[in-house]
């Protein structure tokens, strides 16, 4: 039925995870940072489903719902802390964000 | 080429452009424009999500990611209101470098060796009726899922009395904006 393989749509979840991380490593805008993390559990979600649609089982979307709260709560707990982070030093930038570095 | 391989590299190929658009400097360096890639990322993935017969998370990608989550990236943006010189782009350094090429070569890696072990793997099993509807996965999150299902009520509650004790003002604390001073 599916024409798709599922080794393609690993190989997409692998792209939007490697995107993600590749941000999450490289930019230093803490919202930035905090999309591309978004990126990365967006990829994870799309190997779940593709896994539940290859073996015609549908357990992995109660994960993927629960991936979806965790990166809800996640967003809101990091906006929170880029705001503190603005407040202490009026930038989002975390290459300049030192203070708790050891 | 069926129709279905057809909307798959369709909305693959948009999906990753976006991805990009979020993450590379040219668009990504203005957090609004960053954070409208990441919407138009969300959408396209929810239509990969009914291409994989997963209905009711296709809706919630749209409810949650491109309603709930994008609105809080937008207030924050627009809230932090960061002027020219505080958007520059990544400042490349050796760690960087470094880090963007372990993980180029570990995400390509992985990619080869999930390709080629899962080459002939089924690519659809029959799938029974209503599979991925309200229905069918309510039952997985309420009957099998039931105690991960409740925890994460409390993760959201806990979630949200953080993020008003962190972004809270502090009573007679520090000055609102002091620029230039490491954070």
């Amino acid at each position: 039925m599916s024409g798709v393989p599922l080794s393609w749509w690993l190989v997409l979840a692998t792209a939007l995870f490697g995107i993600g991380a590749l941000g999450v490593v490289t930019r230093r805008n803490a919202l930035v940072v905090l999309m591309s993390l978004e990126l990365m559990l967006n990829g994870v979600n799309v190997a779940f489903l593709a896994f539940a649609r290859a073996r015609g089982d549908s357990l992995a979307h109660a994960a993927v719902f629960i991936v979806m709260a965790v990166a809800a709560a996640e967003v809101a707990v990091g906006l929170a802390l880029a705001i503190a982070l603005f407040r202490h030093g009026g930038n989002v930038d975390l290459d300049r964000a030192r203070r708790m570095k050891g | 080429m069926t129709a279905e391989v057809v909307v798959f590299w369709v909305l693959a190929v948009a999906t990753v452009a976006g991805a990009l658009c979020v993450v590379l400097p040219p668009m990504g360096r203005n957090p609004l424009h960053a954070a409208i890639a990441l919407l138009a990322t969300f959408f396209f993935l929810s239509g990969l999500f009914v291409l994989l017969s997963a209905h009711l998370v296709a809706v919630l990608q749209v409810l949650v990611y491109a309603g709930a989550v994008m609105v809080l990236f937008t207030f924050v943006v627009m809230l932090l209101n960061l002027r020219r010189h505080e958007l520059a782009g990544p400042r490349p350094t050796l760690f960087k470098a470094l880090g963007a090429a372990a993980v180029l070569a570990v995400t390509t890696k992985v990619a080869m060796v999930v390709a080629a072990a899962l080459a002939d793997a089924p690519a659809a099993a029959d799938l029974p009726d209503g599979f991925g509807g309200g229905r069918d996965v309510a039952g997985n999150l309420l009957i099998d899922y039931l105690v991960p299902f409740e925890l994460t009520s409390i993760l959201l509650l806990v979630a949200i009395v953080g993020a008003l004790a962190i972004a809270r003002r502090t009573p007679g604390g520090e000055p609102d904006r002091a620029p230039g001073g490491d954070a």
